[in-house]
């Protein structure tokens, strides 16, 4: 009866010792890296291990829609990282979600008040020419001498190589300015703010001088006069509402970190317009650590006519300012036109500062802002409790599913329960294995989505056995029951759970934030469900199917023809055992 | 066992079994009605969205708090200048709501609660929502939701038949407007674990309807061959004799939800557990009841509208016409006995005389292979 079917699945009949000795290789393999690696708990997300979660989205500017793209995020991503671990915060991670979204993690125990204000700072970055600067508030410095600072030290010299060629140019409008350089605080406290700063100097500096078209209005100059860059909240004002295009005031911080005032023109170079920025040690001159910039062919060509322009001023004015979120975080002046599309900014830099320049010369460009989307703050004890009752509800789900298999499926559950556990485990395993591999945090929905698992995969026994039972009652016995209940049981089990598995990763392509988790943890059950069931469920019933127990049908079997009601076999002979009962109601029997 | 699994065996055999198909014009009613009911719901009562929706802060403080939950309220509204709602829950800790605040202002409203509160600001749990983020997670659902549609029934069309695709995706509508028709009702929150949850169901809906059409398409392979049986018949029995496994798999899935469902509830009052499994439980009871009141029934339907169905069933009535007629009875138990046997075996070429043996039967299908 079975004979024409034994050839095809001959194989996984006759040798169902390979799949299972398969798995079991795996399954240590995996257990051994997994312990090899050091990491034997799944990495936790911040709602189970307690922490701070911050999703920012991006938002472009407008008309520049496009500028939301996996190059710039990921740029963004990084420049992120570097704020947050600059802050000396320890394995706070910074990754993308989906297409727009930027998930910083924040372990618990560093200052996440600190650092919600360093990643959420916009990055946006113009080169102004100088109007006028001079230190600010305190009375330390009254004299801004021209020379005195940071103009005096920064220097930007020439370094031909490429042509400069078209010079449209496209500015950026509205800028939201909001303080992000990280160190201020400390300054802040130490300082006197005075809010009648010496500004006399200020007005013979003044911005009538300057090669750009505006003139300043006498609103202006009070505006500049009154600014007290020591004040946080002035600083923090101080650009607001401004444009690329405007005159504006601003701040930003000297070499010696004296808070310095400045009038700057309108943007005459945006940071788009620079291709690329790299701190480097200059052996060749003196000059230590410099940061040299490459422009775009177009960027080359407004920088060259800007600096050919400001050469040809006297200090301030020869300087121009580069403005990052509305500070000023550099103001070299200019000897030359600088025509050759790259730049090089030399000074007192340390190798810390010449890199953090670079960067946000590189990537403070972003025509990207970032909005807070959502802030959890989780407590250490919370998510120990949210932990707990997790695997809780977990150990009572399994518990309540062996159960029922163990009353329905009685003897069977040898091989329900076992694949049960050998899912739990690989899903484990994988689990802590992911998490240093891809950044896999378990969080309570990834929780939710393998306690939802449970029943999957049990289903997939449910499907097998079932379709045993129904062979048994056609009056099969065991062993070719099991080889033609596999083939339809395989087909249902791979088409539904391709459908869940279609379902997991839409959700895990489509979705952001705690959906992304639980997607994820279905997705991998899913497949685990298959690869159990195909290298461990079905071996294991092929084994045991030739052990008297199961292949008498005994009663605690789970598989007695008598108690599912078997048909009287067709061929008596072919269960000699059992050769007669009736078929309808087995209780007479 | 013995008692359930006979009835397993007489599902089977088709000795047993509910006229799912024959009666499903009143399982349609019942689906209408509750669907009305649940759009009715929506619209009338519409979905208690949480805070995560309409953006605002979220505090959870400590265990154990002495406060009343007034007292609470009246802090938190002095902290935030906005109404709060406050909750106490199971385990005596304060859930703080605010609605419309700001996640810059959050910090300072927090420090002041956890002055008013005389608890350190560090132990409050804080959740700030901008406004768009809930907007982005339910525009990125129903984005999800749109494509795994249109993918799966893409693929329950290639894998099936159109038919089956679009019977499955008015169950998963059926499911999914019921679970929300329901939270309308009900009154529960709609959180981000909700929309997780509701979403998890697609997969699981169309599992168990996946499985009934399994052995649906399995059991109509060469239908039009004999003439006992029409489309109707046949898909009737497929739901039978997948009821026990429906019923398992359903039971088997309940129990880990309703697990999480009752620790979700139990120990932690509210969060995400219990809004994931709720929204589960709902959805996968409405699963269940779909895929065997509502998808095998519509496909029988839209198959009956077939040329070659319609010819069938013809053929099939002027048999049992016929028969009627010299006396006999249509269909006596033991014809049913020998179909299932036939039919599961054979995927019978030609339907005998009744009295034929089931042997022969076999003996011919066995050749063919089609049994898989």
């Amino acid at each position: 009866m079975a004979a024409p079917k034994r050839g095809r699945s001959g194989s996984a009949q006759s040798k169902p010792w390979r799949p299972l000795a398969l798995i079991l290789i795996a399954i240590v393999a995996l257990t051994g890296g997994m312990f090899a690696s050091g990491h034997s708990t799944p990495r936790l997300g911040i709602d189970l291990a307690g922490g701070t979660s911050i999703t920012l989205r991006a938002v472009a500017e407008p008309g520049q829609e496009s500028a939301i793209n996996k190059t710039n995020m990921n740029t963004a991503v990084d420049i992120m990282n570097r704020r947050v671990n600059g802050l000396g915060v320890s394995e706070a991670e910074v990754q993308t979600q989906g297409d727009k979204n930027i998930i910083v993690n924040i372990p618990k125990g560093t200052n996440s008040k600190e650092a919600r204000q360093q990643v959420g700072t916009t990055a946006k970055l113009y080169f102004r020419p100088v109007l006028a600067t001079e230190v600010s508030g305190g009375a330390a410095t009254a004299t801004p001498s021209p020379s005195a600072s940071t103009s005096a030290s920064d220097k930007a010299t020439e370094k031909a190589t490429d042509k400069a060629t078209s010079s449209s140019s496209a500015t950026p409008t509205a800028t939201a300015t909001s303080q992000g350089r990280p160190v201020t605080d400390g300054l802040r406290a130490d300082s006197t703010p005075s809010a009648s700063a010496s500004a006399k100097a200020s007005s013979s500096a003044s911005p009538s001088a300057s090669s750009s078209a505006s003139s300043s209005t006498s609103k202006l100059e009070a505006q500049y006069a009154a600014l007290d860059c020591t004040k946080k909240s002035v600083r923090a004002t101080a650009g607001k509402g401004t444009k690329p295009t405007d005159t504006v005031v601003a701040c930003g911080q000297n070499s010696q970190k004296q808070w310095q005032k400045y009038i700057l023109g309108p943007a005459q170079v945006d940071g788009t317009d620079v291709k690329k920025a790299q701190a480097v040690f200059n052996t060749q001159t003196a000059a230590g650590w410099t940061v040299t910039m490459d422009f775009t062919s177009k960027g080359a060509k407004k920088f060259a006519d800007v600096t050919g322009k400001l050469a040809q001023n006297q200090s301030p004015q020869n300087q121009f300012a580069i403005v990052l979120d509305g500070d000023v975080v550099s103001d070299p002046y200019v000897r030359q036109a600088l025509t050759g599309g790259n730049a090089e900014i030399s000074g007192s830099f340390n190798q810390e500062e010449a890199q953090s320049l670079a960067n946000m010369l590189s990537y403070g460009a972003l025509p990207l802002s970032f909005k807070e989307d959502s802030v959890t703050t989780v407590t250490a004890a919370l998510g120990g409790e949210q932990l707990h009752a997790g695997l809780i509800a977990g150990a009572i789900g399994l518990a309540l599913v062996v159960i029922y298999l163990l009353i329905f499926y009685k003897g069977l559950s040898v091989i329900a329960i076992p694949s049960l556990l050998v899912s739990a485990i690989l899903t484990y395993v994988l689990m802590s294995l992911l998490g240093p591999a891809i950044g896999f945090a378990l969080n309570l929905p990834a929780v939710c989505g393998a306690i939802v698992a449970i029943g999957i995969t049990a289903d997939s026994f449910i499907v097998f056995f079932e379709r045993i039972r129904d062979e048994i009652r056609e009056g099969r016995s065991l062993r070719p029951a099991v080889e033609r209940a596999w083939p339809r049981a395989r087909r249902t089990i791979l088409v539904s759970d391709f459908v869940s598995f279609l379902a997991a990763a839409v959700l895990f392509i489509v979705t952001v934030g705690k959906v992304q988790g639980f997607a994820f943890t279905l997705g991998l059950t899913t497949v685990l469900d298959v690869v159990v069931v195909f290298l461990f469920t079905k071996p294991l019933m092929t084994l045991l199917a030739r052990r008297k127990f199961f292949a008498n049908g005994h009663k605690w079997s789970g598989l007695d023809p008598k108690a599912l009601g078997a048909k009287p076999p067709l061929r008596r002979t072919r269960r000699p055992s059992r050769p007669t009962s009736g078929p309808v109601d087995p209780k007479e029997a | 066992m013995s008692k359930l699994g006979s009835l397993g065996a007489r599902l089977h055999r088709g000795e047993v079994g509910y006229d799912f198909v024959g009666k499903r014009k009143i399982w349609y009613g019942v689906s209408i009605l509750i669907t009305i009911t649940a759009i009715l719901g929506l619209a009338v009562r519409g979905l208690n969205m949480g805070i995560e929706f309409q953006g605002g802060a979220v505090f959870t403080t400590p265990k154990h708090m002495s406060v009343s939950v007034t007292q609470a309220e009246s802090f938190a509204t002095d902290a935030s200048g906005h109404d709060a709602v406050v909750q106490k829950l199971g385990d005596g800790s304060l859930r703080i709501q605010i609605a419309g605040i700001d996640t810059d202002k959050s910090d300072a409203i927090k420090e002041k609660l956890a002055g008013d509160l005389k608890i350190n600001s560090e132990t409050i749990n804080a959740d700030l929502v901008g406004p768009s983020w809930g907007d982005q997670i339910a525009n990125k659902a129903w984005e999800g939701l749109a494509i795994f549609m249109v993918l799966v029934v893409i693929y329950l069309a290639i894998a099936f038949e159109w038919r089956m695709a679009l019977a499955a995706l008015v169950a998963l509508i059926h499911d999914i407007t019921i679970t929300t028709g329901i939270y309308a009702l009900v009154g529960f929150e709609v959180t981000p674990g909700t929309v997780i949850g509701l979403l998890t169901i697609l997969g699981y809906s169309l599992y168990d309807t996946v499985v009934v059409f399994d052995s649906l398409k399995e059991q109509t392979k060469d239908i039009t061959k004999q003439t006992r049986w029409t489309y109707s018949d046949v898909a009737n029995r497929s739901i039978n004799s997948t009821l026990m496994r429906s019923i398992n798999t359903t039971v088997v899935a309940l129990l880990p939800v309703g697990a999480l469902l009752f620790i979700g509830g139990g120990f932690l009052g509210a969060g995400m557990l219990n809004d994931i499994s709720l929204s589960l439980f709902v959805g996968l009871a409405a699963g269940a009841y779909s895929s065997i009141f509502i998808a095998t029934p519509l496909v029988a339907d839209l198959k009956e509208r077939e040329p070659q169905m319609k010819a069938l069933r013809k053929r099939v009535l002027a048999k049992r016409a016929q028969a009627a007629a010299q006396g006999e009875t249509p269909e006596p138990e033991p014809a049913d006995e020998q179909y299932a046997d036939e039919h599961e075996d054979a995927a019978a070429a030609v339907v005998g005389p009744r009295n034929q043996p089931a042997s022969r039967n076999r003996g011919r299908g066995r050749p063919s292979g089609k049994r898989r």
